[in-house]
Protein backbone atom coordinates (compact mmCIF):
# COMPACT_ATOMS: atom_id res chain seq x y z
CA UNK A 1 0.00 0.00 0.00
CA UNK A 2 1.21 3.40 -0.79
CA UNK A 3 1.71 6.18 1.52
CA UNK A 4 -1.72 7.68 2.88
CA UNK A 5 -2.79 11.02 0.46
CA UNK A 6 -5.13 12.10 3.52
CA UNK A 7 -4.90 10.78 6.60
CA UNK A 8 -7.39 11.02 9.92
CA UNK A 9 -6.82 10.30 13.23
CA UNK A 10 -8.86 9.94 16.54
CA UNK A 11 -11.08 12.62 15.12
CA UNK A 12 -13.75 13.19 17.38
CA UNK A 13 -16.71 15.92 16.82
CA UNK A 14 -19.60 16.89 18.68
CA UNK A 15 -22.36 19.87 18.73
CA UNK A 16 -23.64 20.97 21.81
CA UNK A 17 -22.90 17.66 23.71
CA UNK A 18 -24.33 15.52 20.18
CA UNK A 19 -21.71 13.42 19.24
CA UNK A 20 -21.73 13.15 15.73
CA UNK A 21 -17.94 11.49 14.91
CA UNK A 22 -16.15 9.75 17.79
CA UNK A 23 -12.58 9.03 17.49
CA UNK A 24 -12.47 8.06 14.09
CA UNK A 25 -9.33 6.84 12.12
CA UNK A 26 -9.58 6.75 8.18
CA UNK A 27 -7.30 6.93 5.29
CA UNK A 28 -6.99 7.64 1.58
CA UNK A 29 -3.93 6.38 0.20
CA UNK A 30 -2.06 8.06 -2.98
CA UNK A 31 -3.96 7.41 -6.43
CA UNK A 32 -6.93 5.01 -4.77
CA UNK A 33 -10.55 5.56 -5.01
CA UNK A 34 -12.44 5.17 -1.36
CA UNK A 35 -15.80 5.09 -0.82
CA UNK A 36 -17.63 5.64 2.57
CA UNK A 37 -20.70 4.17 3.39
CA UNK A 38 -23.24 4.30 6.30
CA UNK A 39 -26.75 4.73 7.33
CA UNK A 40 -28.15 7.84 6.62
CA UNK A 41 -27.08 10.38 9.70
CA UNK A 42 -23.87 8.31 10.45
CA UNK A 43 -21.94 11.23 9.64
CA UNK A 44 -20.49 10.51 7.02
CA UNK A 45 -21.32 14.16 5.68
CA UNK A 46 -20.06 16.10 9.14
CA UNK A 47 -16.66 13.92 7.97
CA UNK A 48 -16.52 15.77 4.54
CA UNK A 49 -17.14 19.01 6.15
CA UNK A 50 -13.84 18.60 8.86
CA UNK A 51 -11.88 17.29 5.43
CA UNK A 52 -12.67 20.84 4.14
CA UNK A 53 -12.31 22.84 7.19
CA UNK A 54 -16.61 23.89 7.88
CA UNK A 55 -16.21 22.01 11.34
CA UNK A 56 -13.62 21.93 13.63
CA UNK A 57 -13.47 19.00 15.61
CA UNK A 58 -12.56 19.02 19.10
CA UNK A 59 -9.97 16.47 18.70
CA UNK A 60 -8.03 14.50 16.62
CA UNK A 61 -5.48 15.50 13.44
CA UNK A 62 -5.74 15.83 9.72
CA UNK A 63 -2.95 15.63 7.99
CA UNK A 64 -3.23 16.00 4.00
CA UNK A 65 0.22 15.57 1.52
CA UNK A 66 2.28 16.13 4.84
CA UNK A 67 0.39 19.29 5.85
CA UNK A 68 -1.73 19.94 9.20
CA UNK A 69 -5.57 20.38 8.09
CA UNK A 70 -7.18 21.64 11.00
CA UNK A 71 -5.75 24.96 11.43
CA UNK A 72 -6.48 26.12 7.47
CA UNK A 73 -9.71 28.24 6.98
CA UNK A 74 -12.04 26.13 4.01
CA UNK A 75 -9.80 28.13 1.20
CA UNK A 76 -7.00 27.21 2.11
CA UNK A 77 -7.59 23.78 2.16
CA UNK A 78 -8.72 23.69 -1.57
CA UNK A 79 -5.61 25.56 -2.04
CA UNK A 80 -4.24 22.43 -0.61
CA UNK A 81 -5.85 20.21 -3.03
CA UNK A 82 -8.75 18.95 -1.77
CA UNK A 83 -12.00 19.57 -3.80
CA UNK A 84 -16.00 18.63 -2.74
CA UNK A 85 -18.69 18.22 -4.78
CA UNK A 86 -22.16 18.05 -3.06
CA UNK A 87 -25.05 16.15 -2.55
CA UNK A 88 -27.50 18.63 -3.76
CA UNK A 89 -26.28 20.59 -6.95
CA UNK A 90 -24.75 23.77 -6.10
CA UNK A 91 -23.81 25.37 -8.93
CA UNK A 92 -23.93 29.24 -9.02
CA UNK A 93 -27.13 30.42 -10.27
CA UNK A 94 -27.40 32.97 -12.78
CA UNK A 95 -23.85 32.62 -14.22
CA UNK A 96 -23.20 29.98 -17.36
CA UNK A 97 -21.12 27.26 -17.52
CA UNK A 98 -18.19 27.79 -18.22
CA UNK A 99 -18.43 31.09 -16.00
CA UNK A 100 -19.05 28.41 -12.95
CA UNK A 101 -16.13 26.40 -13.96
CA UNK A 102 -14.24 29.42 -13.84
CA UNK A 103 -15.05 30.39 -10.65
CA UNK A 104 -13.19 27.19 -9.39
CA UNK A 105 -9.89 28.65 -10.74
CA UNK A 106 -9.26 31.59 -8.29
CA UNK A 107 -6.85 29.81 -6.16
CA UNK A 108 -4.86 28.96 -8.83
CA UNK A 109 -4.21 32.10 -10.59
CA UNK A 110 -2.15 34.82 -9.36
CA UNK A 111 -3.67 38.40 -10.68
CA UNK A 112 -4.83 40.05 -7.71
CA UNK A 113 -7.08 42.40 -7.34
CA UNK A 114 -5.11 45.23 -7.61
CA UNK A 115 -4.11 44.18 -11.09
CA UNK A 116 -7.88 42.92 -11.76
CA UNK A 117 -8.66 46.72 -11.11
CA UNK A 118 -6.27 47.69 -13.46
CA UNK A 119 -6.84 45.26 -16.21
CA UNK A 120 -3.11 44.41 -16.68
CA UNK A 121 -2.60 42.87 -19.94
CA UNK A 122 -1.11 40.10 -17.77
CA UNK A 123 -4.41 39.84 -16.39
CA UNK A 124 -5.87 39.43 -19.41
CA UNK A 125 -3.51 37.03 -20.79
CA UNK A 126 -4.16 34.80 -17.80
CA UNK A 127 -8.02 35.18 -18.21
CA UNK A 128 -7.25 32.90 -21.38
CA UNK A 129 -5.45 30.75 -19.90
CA UNK A 130 -8.10 30.07 -17.08
CA UNK A 131 -10.68 29.35 -20.31
CA UNK A 132 -8.46 27.15 -22.14
CA UNK A 133 -7.78 25.08 -18.50
CA UNK A 134 -11.98 24.91 -18.16
CA UNK A 135 -12.63 23.87 -21.68
CA UNK A 136 -10.39 21.33 -20.97
CA UNK A 137 -12.07 20.06 -17.58
CA UNK A 138 -15.39 20.55 -19.13
CA UNK A 139 -14.58 17.87 -22.19
CA UNK A 140 -12.89 15.84 -19.67
CA UNK A 141 -16.68 15.20 -17.89
CA UNK A 142 -18.17 15.28 -21.18
CA UNK A 143 -19.80 18.48 -21.51
CA UNK A 144 -19.76 20.13 -24.90
CA UNK A 145 -18.70 23.59 -25.84
CA UNK A 146 -21.97 24.61 -27.55
CA UNK A 147 -23.23 24.13 -23.57
CA UNK A 148 -20.62 26.57 -22.22
CA UNK A 149 -22.73 30.27 -22.27
CA UNK A 150 -25.84 28.21 -21.15
CA UNK A 151 -26.82 29.77 -17.51
CA UNK A 152 -25.90 26.14 -15.17
CA UNK A 153 -28.87 25.81 -13.79
CA UNK A 154 -31.18 25.29 -17.03
CA UNK A 155 -29.01 22.19 -18.04
CA UNK A 156 -30.56 18.94 -17.16
CA UNK A 157 -29.57 17.64 -13.64
CA UNK A 158 -26.80 15.04 -14.77
CA UNK A 159 -25.30 17.82 -17.57
CA UNK A 160 -25.76 19.75 -13.87
CA UNK A 161 -23.55 17.59 -11.76
CA UNK A 162 -20.61 17.23 -14.67
CA UNK A 163 -20.32 20.91 -14.61
CA UNK A 164 -19.97 20.32 -10.78
CA UNK A 165 -17.39 18.05 -11.13
CA UNK A 166 -15.70 19.78 -13.94
CA UNK A 167 -15.31 22.76 -11.59
CA UNK A 168 -13.68 20.92 -8.97
CA UNK A 169 -11.49 19.49 -11.23
CA UNK A 170 -10.88 23.53 -12.15
CA UNK A 171 -9.48 23.33 -8.92
CA UNK A 172 -6.27 21.42 -9.72
CA UNK A 173 -6.89 18.89 -6.43
CA UNK A 174 -4.88 15.80 -5.51
CA UNK A 175 -8.39 14.32 -3.81
CA UNK A 176 -11.81 14.86 -4.72
CA UNK A 177 -14.66 14.51 -2.57
CA UNK A 178 -17.76 13.39 -3.81
CA UNK A 179 -20.74 13.53 -1.94
CA UNK A 180 -23.39 11.39 -3.27
CA UNK A 181 -22.63 11.76 -7.21
CA UNK A 182 -24.88 9.05 -8.30
CA UNK A 183 -28.08 10.51 -6.10
CA UNK A 184 -30.98 11.48 -8.60
CA UNK A 185 -28.71 9.80 -11.98
CA UNK A 186 -30.61 7.16 -14.08
CA UNK A 187 -29.01 3.67 -15.02
CA UNK A 188 -27.11 5.05 -18.01
CA UNK A 189 -26.01 7.96 -15.88
CA UNK A 190 -24.33 5.83 -13.52
CA UNK A 191 -22.18 4.00 -15.52
CA UNK A 192 -21.12 6.35 -17.42
CA UNK A 193 -20.25 8.01 -13.62
CA UNK A 194 -18.28 4.87 -12.85
CA UNK A 195 -16.25 5.85 -16.15
CA UNK A 196 -15.68 9.27 -14.98
CA UNK A 197 -14.50 8.46 -11.84
CA UNK A 198 -12.07 5.85 -12.88
CA UNK A 199 -10.67 8.36 -15.57
CA UNK A 200 -10.36 11.15 -12.94
CA UNK A 201 -7.88 8.56 -11.25
CA UNK A 202 -6.30 6.62 -13.96
CA UNK A 203 -5.75 9.65 -16.56
CA UNK A 204 -5.40 12.83 -14.15
CA UNK A 205 -3.74 10.96 -10.83
CA UNK A 206 -6.59 12.20 -8.75
CA UNK A 207 -7.40 10.19 -5.95
CA UNK A 208 -11.27 9.97 -4.62
CA UNK A 209 -13.26 9.48 -1.96
CA UNK A 210 -16.84 9.17 -2.39
CA UNK A 211 -19.79 8.91 -0.32
CA UNK A 212 -22.54 6.90 -1.88
CA UNK A 213 -25.91 4.98 -1.02
CA UNK A 214 -25.41 2.85 -4.84
CA UNK A 215 -24.36 -0.13 -3.11
CA UNK A 216 -24.01 -0.97 -6.88
CA UNK A 217 -21.48 1.78 -7.88
CA UNK A 218 -19.99 1.45 -4.61
CA UNK A 219 -18.57 -2.21 -5.16
CA UNK A 220 -17.81 -1.44 -8.81
CA UNK A 221 -16.01 1.53 -8.41
CA UNK A 222 -13.97 1.27 -5.01
CA UNK A 223 -10.63 -0.09 -4.09
CA UNK A 224 -11.60 0.11 -0.20
CA UNK A 225 -14.42 1.16 1.68
CA UNK A 226 -14.70 2.44 5.23
CA UNK A 227 -17.75 1.94 6.90
CA UNK A 228 -19.57 4.17 9.46
CA UNK A 229 -21.93 3.81 11.93
CA UNK A 230 -23.23 6.45 14.60
CA UNK A 231 -20.01 8.58 14.21
CA UNK A 232 -17.89 5.50 14.47
CA UNK A 233 -15.47 3.65 12.09
CA UNK A 234 -17.03 -0.19 12.54
CA UNK A 235 -15.49 -1.66 9.21
CA UNK A 236 -12.91 -1.25 6.58
CA UNK A 237 -11.85 -3.06 3.86
CA UNK A 238 -12.32 -4.67 0.46
CA UNK A 239 -15.85 -4.93 -1.80
CA UNK A 240 -15.83 -8.31 -0.49
CA UNK A 241 -14.93 -8.15 3.10
CA UNK A 242 -17.50 -5.02 3.52
CA UNK A 243 -20.13 -7.83 2.05
CA UNK A 244 -19.37 -10.17 4.61
CA UNK A 245 -18.81 -8.05 7.43
CA UNK A 246 -21.69 -8.96 10.18
CA UNK A 247 -21.40 -5.38 11.54
CA UNK A 248 -22.09 -3.81 8.30
CA UNK A 249 -24.97 -5.93 8.41
CA UNK A 250 -26.17 -5.28 11.57
CA UNK A 251 -25.49 -1.45 11.11
CA UNK A 252 -27.44 -1.59 8.45
CA UNK A 253 -30.35 -3.92 8.86
CA UNK A 254 -30.93 -3.67 12.78
CA UNK A 255 -29.69 -6.32 15.13
CA UNK A 256 -32.85 -9.07 14.62
CA UNK A 257 -32.06 -9.41 11.18
CA UNK A 258 -28.03 -9.52 11.49
CA UNK A 259 -28.49 -12.95 10.15
CA UNK A 260 -30.32 -11.85 6.88
CA UNK A 261 -27.86 -11.55 3.60
CA UNK A 262 -27.40 -7.63 2.80
CA UNK A 263 -28.74 -6.74 -0.57
CA UNK A 264 -25.51 -5.37 -2.48
CA UNK B 1 -41.41 77.07 -21.97
CA UNK B 2 -42.76 74.72 -24.65
CA UNK B 3 -43.48 70.74 -23.38
CA UNK B 4 -40.55 69.64 -25.24
CA UNK B 5 -38.49 71.64 -23.44
CA UNK B 6 -39.66 71.08 -19.87
CA UNK B 7 -39.10 67.54 -20.97
CA UNK B 8 -35.97 67.63 -22.21
CA UNK B 9 -34.83 70.17 -19.69
CA UNK B 10 -35.94 67.83 -16.87
CA UNK B 11 -34.50 64.48 -18.75
CA UNK B 12 -30.61 66.31 -17.92
CA UNK B 13 -31.60 67.43 -14.56
CA UNK B 14 -32.62 63.69 -14.10
CA UNK B 15 -29.58 62.54 -15.52
CA UNK B 16 -27.26 64.18 -13.18
CA UNK B 17 -29.48 63.17 -10.41
CA UNK B 18 -29.62 59.31 -11.18
CA UNK B 19 -26.24 59.62 -11.73
CA UNK B 20 -25.55 60.55 -8.03
CA UNK B 21 -28.21 57.98 -6.92
CA UNK B 22 -26.74 55.18 -9.17
CA UNK B 23 -23.09 55.68 -7.80
CA UNK B 24 -24.33 55.66 -3.85
CA UNK B 25 -26.96 52.78 -4.85
CA UNK B 26 -23.89 50.59 -6.15
CA UNK B 27 -22.00 50.27 -3.18
CA UNK B 28 -25.46 48.86 -1.47
CA UNK B 29 -26.24 46.74 -3.81
CA UNK B 30 -22.42 44.98 -3.79
CA UNK B 31 -22.57 45.14 -0.26
CA UNK B 32 -25.64 43.50 0.09
CA UNK B 33 -24.96 40.85 -2.53
CA UNK B 34 -21.65 39.96 -0.47
CA UNK B 35 -22.91 39.73 3.49
CA UNK B 36 -26.04 40.18 2.81
CA UNK B 37 -26.08 43.67 5.03
CA UNK B 38 -28.25 46.53 3.94
CA UNK B 39 -25.26 48.88 5.15
CA UNK B 40 -27.02 52.32 6.41
CA UNK B 41 -23.93 53.97 6.81
CA UNK B 42 -22.98 53.97 3.36
CA UNK B 43 -24.51 57.27 2.92
CA UNK B 44 -22.78 59.37 5.35
CA UNK B 45 -19.43 57.22 3.10
CA UNK B 46 -20.76 59.80 0.73
CA UNK B 47 -20.68 62.45 2.63
CA UNK B 48 -17.16 61.49 3.91
CA UNK B 49 -16.23 61.05 0.33
CA UNK B 50 -17.47 64.93 -0.24
CA UNK B 51 -15.51 66.01 2.56
CA UNK B 52 -12.20 64.00 1.88
CA UNK B 53 -12.78 65.31 -2.09
CA UNK B 54 -12.77 68.95 -0.66
CA UNK B 55 -9.81 68.75 1.75
CA UNK B 56 -7.96 66.86 -1.48
CA UNK B 57 -8.78 69.67 -4.00
CA UNK B 58 -7.76 72.56 -1.05
CA UNK B 59 -4.75 70.28 -0.90
CA UNK B 60 -4.05 70.05 -4.64
CA UNK B 61 -5.43 73.54 -6.49
CA UNK B 62 -2.30 74.92 -6.10
CA UNK B 63 -0.46 72.65 -8.41
CA UNK B 64 -3.72 71.37 -10.65
CA UNK B 65 -6.16 74.33 -10.36
CA UNK B 66 -9.97 74.04 -8.74
CA UNK B 67 -11.27 73.31 -12.74
CA UNK B 68 -12.49 69.82 -13.35
CA UNK B 69 -8.58 68.18 -13.43
CA UNK B 70 -8.16 69.15 -10.03
CA UNK B 71 -11.39 67.81 -9.10
CA UNK B 72 -10.74 64.54 -10.84
CA UNK B 73 -7.68 64.04 -8.69
CA UNK B 74 -9.44 65.19 -5.34
CA UNK B 75 -11.79 62.37 -6.08
CA UNK B 76 -9.24 60.24 -6.99
CA UNK B 77 -7.50 60.94 -3.78
CA UNK B 78 -10.92 60.57 -1.97
CA UNK B 79 -11.60 57.25 -3.43
CA UNK B 80 -8.32 56.14 -1.99
CA UNK B 81 -9.19 57.09 1.09
CA UNK B 82 -12.80 56.44 1.88
CA UNK B 83 -12.41 52.50 0.03
CA UNK B 84 -9.83 52.00 3.20
CA UNK B 85 -12.15 53.48 5.38
CA UNK B 86 -15.08 51.21 4.20
CA UNK B 87 -12.34 48.51 4.68
CA UNK B 88 -11.86 49.26 8.54
CA UNK B 89 -15.19 49.44 9.13
CA UNK B 90 -15.88 46.62 7.81
CA UNK B 91 -13.12 44.76 9.82
CA UNK B 92 -13.93 46.31 12.89
CA UNK B 93 -17.62 46.73 13.23
CA UNK B 94 -18.84 44.32 10.63
CA UNK B 95 -16.55 41.01 10.14
CA UNK B 96 -17.12 40.14 13.79
CA UNK B 97 -20.83 40.22 13.37
CA UNK B 98 -20.89 38.01 10.34
CA UNK B 99 -22.52 34.89 12.31
CA UNK B 100 -24.63 37.03 14.11
CA UNK B 101 -28.30 37.87 13.10
CA UNK B 102 -29.38 40.31 10.52
CA UNK B 103 -30.93 42.34 12.44
CA UNK B 104 -27.52 42.57 15.08
CA UNK B 105 -25.93 43.40 12.11
CA UNK B 106 -27.65 45.95 10.92
CA UNK B 107 -28.16 47.91 14.15
CA UNK B 108 -24.36 48.05 13.73
CA UNK B 109 -24.90 49.94 10.31
CA UNK B 110 -26.38 52.02 11.97
CA UNK B 111 -24.39 52.84 14.96
CA UNK B 112 -21.26 53.41 12.20
CA UNK B 113 -23.53 55.94 10.30
CA UNK B 114 -24.55 57.92 14.14
CA UNK B 115 -20.36 57.78 14.52
CA UNK B 116 -19.30 59.03 11.27
CA UNK B 117 -22.16 61.77 11.61
CA UNK B 118 -21.32 62.95 14.07
CA UNK B 119 -17.69 62.92 13.95
CA UNK B 120 -18.05 65.29 10.84
CA UNK B 121 -20.27 67.31 12.56
CA UNK B 122 -17.96 67.88 15.79
CA UNK B 123 -15.30 68.55 13.14
CA UNK B 124 -17.22 71.26 11.19
CA UNK B 125 -19.03 72.30 13.72
CA UNK B 126 -22.28 71.20 11.98
CA UNK B 127 -21.93 73.90 9.47
CA UNK B 128 -22.27 73.81 5.69
CA UNK B 129 -18.90 74.18 3.96
CA UNK B 130 -18.11 75.96 0.82
CA UNK B 131 -17.05 73.97 -2.11
CA UNK B 132 -15.05 75.95 -4.05
CA UNK B 133 -14.19 75.50 -7.36
CA UNK B 134 -13.13 77.22 -10.48
CA UNK B 135 -16.01 75.34 -12.74
CA UNK B 136 -17.38 77.12 -15.02
CA UNK B 137 -20.76 78.21 -16.35
CA UNK B 138 -20.45 76.97 -20.21
CA UNK B 139 -22.25 74.63 -22.26
CA UNK B 140 -24.08 73.81 -25.27
CA UNK B 141 -27.11 75.85 -26.35
CA UNK B 142 -29.36 72.94 -28.54
CA UNK B 143 -31.91 74.90 -29.64
CA UNK B 144 -33.79 76.26 -26.00
CA UNK B 145 -32.03 73.47 -24.07
CA UNK B 146 -29.13 74.23 -22.29
CA UNK B 147 -26.76 71.72 -21.14
CA UNK B 148 -23.95 72.90 -19.13
CA UNK B 149 -20.38 71.36 -19.46
CA UNK B 150 -20.81 70.12 -15.92
CA UNK B 151 -23.25 68.38 -16.11
CA UNK B 152 -22.06 66.44 -19.46
CA UNK B 153 -18.60 65.69 -17.33
CA UNK B 154 -20.25 64.69 -14.18
CA UNK B 155 -23.04 62.27 -16.14
CA UNK B 156 -20.07 61.12 -17.94
CA UNK B 157 -17.59 60.45 -15.59
CA UNK B 158 -20.09 58.13 -13.54
CA UNK B 159 -20.85 56.31 -17.06
CA UNK B 160 -17.40 55.36 -17.45
CA UNK B 161 -16.97 54.20 -13.51
CA UNK B 162 -20.05 52.18 -13.64
CA UNK B 163 -18.99 50.71 -16.70
CA UNK B 164 -15.62 50.34 -15.31
CA UNK B 165 -17.56 48.25 -12.79
CA UNK B 166 -19.20 46.37 -14.73
CA UNK B 167 -16.32 44.88 -16.60
CA UNK B 168 -14.59 44.22 -13.54
CA UNK B 169 -17.21 42.40 -12.40
CA UNK B 170 -17.93 40.39 -15.24
CA UNK B 171 -14.53 39.78 -17.01
CA UNK B 172 -12.17 39.40 -14.51
CA UNK B 173 -11.56 36.70 -12.35
CA UNK B 174 -11.73 38.32 -9.11
CA UNK B 175 -15.16 40.18 -10.36
CA UNK B 176 -16.36 36.10 -10.92
CA UNK B 177 -15.11 35.58 -7.19
CA UNK B 178 -17.14 38.70 -6.05
CA UNK B 179 -20.44 36.99 -8.05
CA UNK B 180 -19.77 33.47 -6.86
CA UNK B 181 -19.80 34.61 -3.09
CA UNK B 182 -22.99 36.57 -3.38
CA UNK B 183 -24.52 33.73 -4.66
CA UNK B 184 -22.99 31.05 -2.46
CA UNK B 185 -20.54 32.15 0.20
CA UNK B 186 -19.44 28.22 1.48
CA UNK B 187 -19.39 26.77 -1.93
CA UNK B 188 -16.78 29.64 -2.95
CA UNK B 189 -14.59 28.69 -0.10
CA UNK B 190 -14.83 25.23 -1.20
CA UNK B 191 -13.61 26.31 -4.33
CA UNK B 192 -10.63 28.39 -2.66
CA UNK B 193 -11.93 31.76 -2.64
CA UNK B 194 -10.77 33.66 0.06
CA UNK B 195 -14.10 35.05 0.97
CA UNK B 196 -12.41 37.28 3.74
CA UNK B 197 -10.33 39.10 0.49
CA UNK B 198 -13.46 39.44 -1.93
CA UNK B 199 -15.71 41.04 1.00
CA UNK B 200 -12.47 43.59 2.02
CA UNK B 201 -12.52 44.57 -1.83
CA UNK B 202 -16.14 45.03 -2.31
CA UNK B 203 -15.99 47.37 0.85
CA UNK B 204 -13.38 49.50 -1.18
CA UNK B 205 -15.11 49.67 -4.59
CA UNK B 206 -18.50 50.69 -2.72
CA UNK B 207 -17.54 52.90 -0.96
CA UNK B 208 -14.90 54.70 -3.52
CA UNK B 209 -17.63 55.17 -5.81
CA UNK B 210 -20.26 56.82 -2.71
CA UNK B 211 -16.68 58.72 -2.07
CA UNK B 212 -16.49 59.56 -6.60
CA UNK B 213 -20.25 60.65 -5.96
CA UNK B 214 -20.04 62.52 -3.09
CA UNK B 215 -16.73 64.55 -4.18
CA UNK B 216 -18.37 65.36 -7.36
CA UNK B 217 -21.88 66.48 -5.60
CA UNK B 218 -19.90 68.81 -3.55
CA UNK B 219 -18.35 70.13 -6.79
CA UNK B 220 -21.48 70.20 -8.44
CA UNK B 221 -23.80 72.15 -5.77
CA UNK B 222 -21.03 74.09 -4.09
CA UNK B 223 -21.58 72.99 -0.31
CA UNK B 224 -21.07 69.85 2.13
CA UNK B 225 -22.41 69.41 5.25
CA UNK B 226 -22.43 66.39 7.73
CA UNK B 227 -25.89 65.56 6.88
CA UNK B 228 -25.74 65.09 3.26
CA UNK B 229 -25.38 60.87 3.58
CA UNK B 230 -28.56 60.92 4.90
CA UNK B 231 -31.26 61.67 2.19
CA UNK B 232 -29.25 60.50 -0.38
CA UNK B 233 -28.78 56.96 1.24
CA UNK B 234 -32.48 56.57 1.64
CA UNK B 235 -32.43 57.36 -2.14
CA UNK B 236 -29.46 54.99 -3.34
CA UNK B 237 -31.70 52.58 -0.96
CA UNK B 238 -34.43 52.98 -2.96
CA UNK B 239 -32.48 53.03 -6.33
CA UNK B 240 -31.32 49.84 -4.94
CA UNK B 241 -34.28 48.33 -4.36
CA UNK B 242 -36.24 49.41 -7.74
CA UNK B 243 -33.69 47.60 -9.62
CA UNK B 244 -33.23 44.30 -7.31
CA UNK B 245 -31.34 44.71 -4.34
CA UNK B 246 -28.24 42.49 -5.14
CA UNK B 247 -28.04 43.12 -8.90
CA UNK B 248 -25.38 45.41 -9.90
CA UNK B 249 -27.07 46.68 -13.44
CA UNK B 250 -30.38 47.32 -11.56
CA UNK B 251 -28.84 49.49 -9.07
CA UNK B 252 -27.49 51.64 -12.07
CA UNK B 253 -30.87 51.33 -13.72
CA UNK B 254 -32.56 52.06 -10.07
CA UNK B 255 -31.00 54.80 -9.94
CA UNK B 256 -31.03 56.46 -13.06
CA UNK B 257 -35.00 55.81 -12.88
CA UNK B 258 -35.55 57.56 -9.57
CA UNK B 259 -33.11 60.55 -10.40
CA UNK B 260 -35.48 60.83 -13.75
CA UNK B 261 -38.74 60.14 -12.00
CA UNK B 262 -37.84 63.04 -9.39
CA UNK B 263 -37.00 65.10 -11.76
CA UNK B 264 -40.31 64.55 -13.58
CA UNK B 265 -42.19 64.07 -10.59
CA UNK B 266 -41.47 68.09 -10.00
CA UNK B 267 -43.41 69.19 -13.00
CA UNK B 268 -46.84 67.44 -12.51
CA UNK B 269 -49.58 69.91 -11.51
CA UNK B 270 -49.84 71.06 -8.16
CA UNK B 271 -47.25 69.00 -6.68
CA UNK B 272 -44.56 71.03 -5.80
CA UNK B 273 -40.90 70.66 -5.70
CA UNK B 274 -41.34 70.12 -2.08
CA UNK B 275 -42.80 67.03 -2.49
CA UNK B 276 -40.47 64.92 -4.51
CA UNK B 277 -38.85 62.81 -1.65
CA UNK B 278 -42.74 62.18 -1.04
CA UNK B 279 -42.51 61.07 -4.61
CA UNK B 280 -39.69 58.81 -4.35
CA UNK B 281 -40.59 57.12 -1.11
CA UNK B 282 -43.96 56.69 -2.71
CA UNK B 283 -41.93 54.67 -6.03
CA UNK B 284 -40.43 52.53 -3.32
CA UNK B 285 -43.78 51.67 -1.49
CA UNK B 286 -45.17 50.63 -5.05
CA UNK B 287 -42.18 48.28 -6.40
CA UNK B 288 -42.04 46.77 -3.06
CA UNK B 289 -45.86 45.97 -3.27
CA UNK B 290 -45.99 45.11 -7.34
CA UNK B 291 -42.63 43.64 -7.69
CA UNK B 292 -40.56 43.18 -4.49
CA UNK B 293 -37.65 41.77 -5.87
CA UNK B 294 -37.14 44.90 -8.11
CA UNK B 295 -36.84 45.29 -11.87
CA UNK B 296 -33.93 43.20 -12.09
CA UNK B 297 -33.88 41.15 -9.34
CA UNK B 298 -34.38 37.49 -8.81
CA UNK B 299 -36.44 35.53 -6.84
CA UNK B 300 -34.85 33.83 -4.09
CA UNK B 301 -35.16 30.36 -4.16
CA UNK B 302 -34.27 28.37 -1.48
CA UNK B 303 -33.47 24.37 -3.02
CA UNK B 304 -33.99 21.83 -1.36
Amino acid sequence: MTAALLSLSGVSLAFAGNTVLQNVDFQVAEGAVVSLIGPNGAGKTSLFNCITGFYKPQTGTITFDGQALLKLKPHRVTAAGIARTFQNVRLFREMTVMQNVMSGMHCRTRSGAIAAILGLPSQRAEEAAIREACDDCLRFVGVTPDEYDRIATTLAYGHQRRVEIARALATQPKLLLLDEPAAGLNAGEKQELIALIRRIRDERGISVLLIEHDMGLVMQVSERISVLDHGAMIADGTAREIQANPKVIEAYLGQEDAEAELDF
Amino acid sequence: MSLLDIISHQLVNGLVLGSFYALVALGYTMIFGVIKLLNFAHGDLYMVGGFLGFLSLSAVSSVVGADWPGIFVAMFLSMIAVGFIGVVIERVAYHPMLAAPRLSILITALAVSLVLQNTVLALTGGQYTAFQTDLGFGGLNLGSLFISYNQMVLVATAGVLMIALHLFVNRTQFGRAMRAVSIDMDMSQLLGINVSAVIAVTFFIGSALAAAAGTMAGAYYGSIWYFMGFLIGLKAFTAAVIGGIGSIPGAMLGGLILGLLEAFGTQIPFIGSEWKDVFSFAVLILVLVLKPTGLLGKSEQERM
